[in-house]
């Protein structure tokens, strides 16, 4: 048995998105597809997986990876612009994508870098709009408030983490 | 940077698996078996390490054998000379461990 559910979820969300995620596969349905928005489920046993997704630019998503997370037991389940998903059995023992902070709060940066560009991006089409008749400026400056607000929730996560990184690894 | 800095966890048990020729999931099995099971590197983590590894010189990509689609890496002269210094840096941390909580049953 399959299902598919419509869910929106902001990119400085995704421990939210991968906590839905997990609940789902608590609940016995467990990822098997992503497309814009669209998660599809399959039915399995309750907790018979373990879900994770980590944001990894296409071209970081090398061959050697994929090989290495096949080998550690992990299923590539889909990719939805830069994010990919994985699921893994549960049996196989705790599957986390991450071991230490350091690794989490490059996780976190590189999130971040993206957002700052797409935000000094639209902050210069921005301009350039705003002097054009049609004055379609204001959906460009929307979009770097968005964005704005999204880098200050990435960098809280990343204070919290960095806090603990200064007594222990 | 400063090359006396104490290594992570993750960082000291990438090297030292690399004492002999691993690709990544043997690194990974390597350093559970070492720590009685306690170290389970994470593929994120352990792919960033490497990479950052092989940028400083620390370890070396072994040329990919036909066939073969896995690399392979390999500790290298300074990677080695980095993990005796911080075997070194170790032993002092255990001994001062030793001498300061053992104290009372000397």
């Amino acid at each position: 048995m399959r299902k598919s559910m419509t869910k929106w979820f902001w990119a400085w969300d995704f421990d939210k998105e991968e906590e839905w995620l997990e609940e789902m596969a608590r609940n016995g349905w467990a990822l098997d597809g992503v497309s814009f928005c669209r998660y599809h489920f399959i039915k399995t046993e309750p907790g018979e997986y373990t879900v994770r997704l980590q944001y990894l630019p296409m071209g970081e998503e090398t061959g050697d990876y994929a090989s290495l997370m096949e080998e550690s037991g992990a299923e590539r389940v889909g990719r939805m612009v830069q994010w990919v998903y994985y699921r893994s059995k549960t049996a196989n023992g705790p599957f986390e994508l991450f071991s230490d902070l350091d690794s989490r709060i490059n996780h976190l940066n590189k999130i971040a870098s993206l957002m700052l560009i797409m935000a000094i991006l639209n902050l210069v089409i921005g301009l350039i709009n705003s002097r054009s008749p049609v004055c379609l400026g204001w959906i460009n400056l929307v979009v770097v408030s968005l964005l704005t607000y999204g880098m200050g929730r990435i960098h809280g996560k990343k204070e919290a983490l960095e806090k603990e990184r200064r007594i222990r690894e | 940077m400063n090359e006396t800095l104490a290594l992570t966890e993750s960082t000291y048990y990438i090297l030292l698996s690399l004492y002999t020729p691993q690709h990544g999931y043997g690194i990974m099995q390597k350093a559970e078996q070492m720590s009685g099971g306690r170290v389970r590197l994470a593929a994120g983590t352990l792919y960033g390490a490497l990479n950052a590894l092989c940028d400083k010189g620390w370890i070396i990509q072994l040329p990919v054998e036909s066939g073969s689609r896995k690399k392979e890496y390999k500790l290298t002269e300074k990677g080695l000379q980095v993990l005796q210094n911080e075997l070194e840096r170790l032993r002092q941390l255990v001994a001062n461990g030793d001498s300061v909580l053992n104290k009372e049953e000397a």
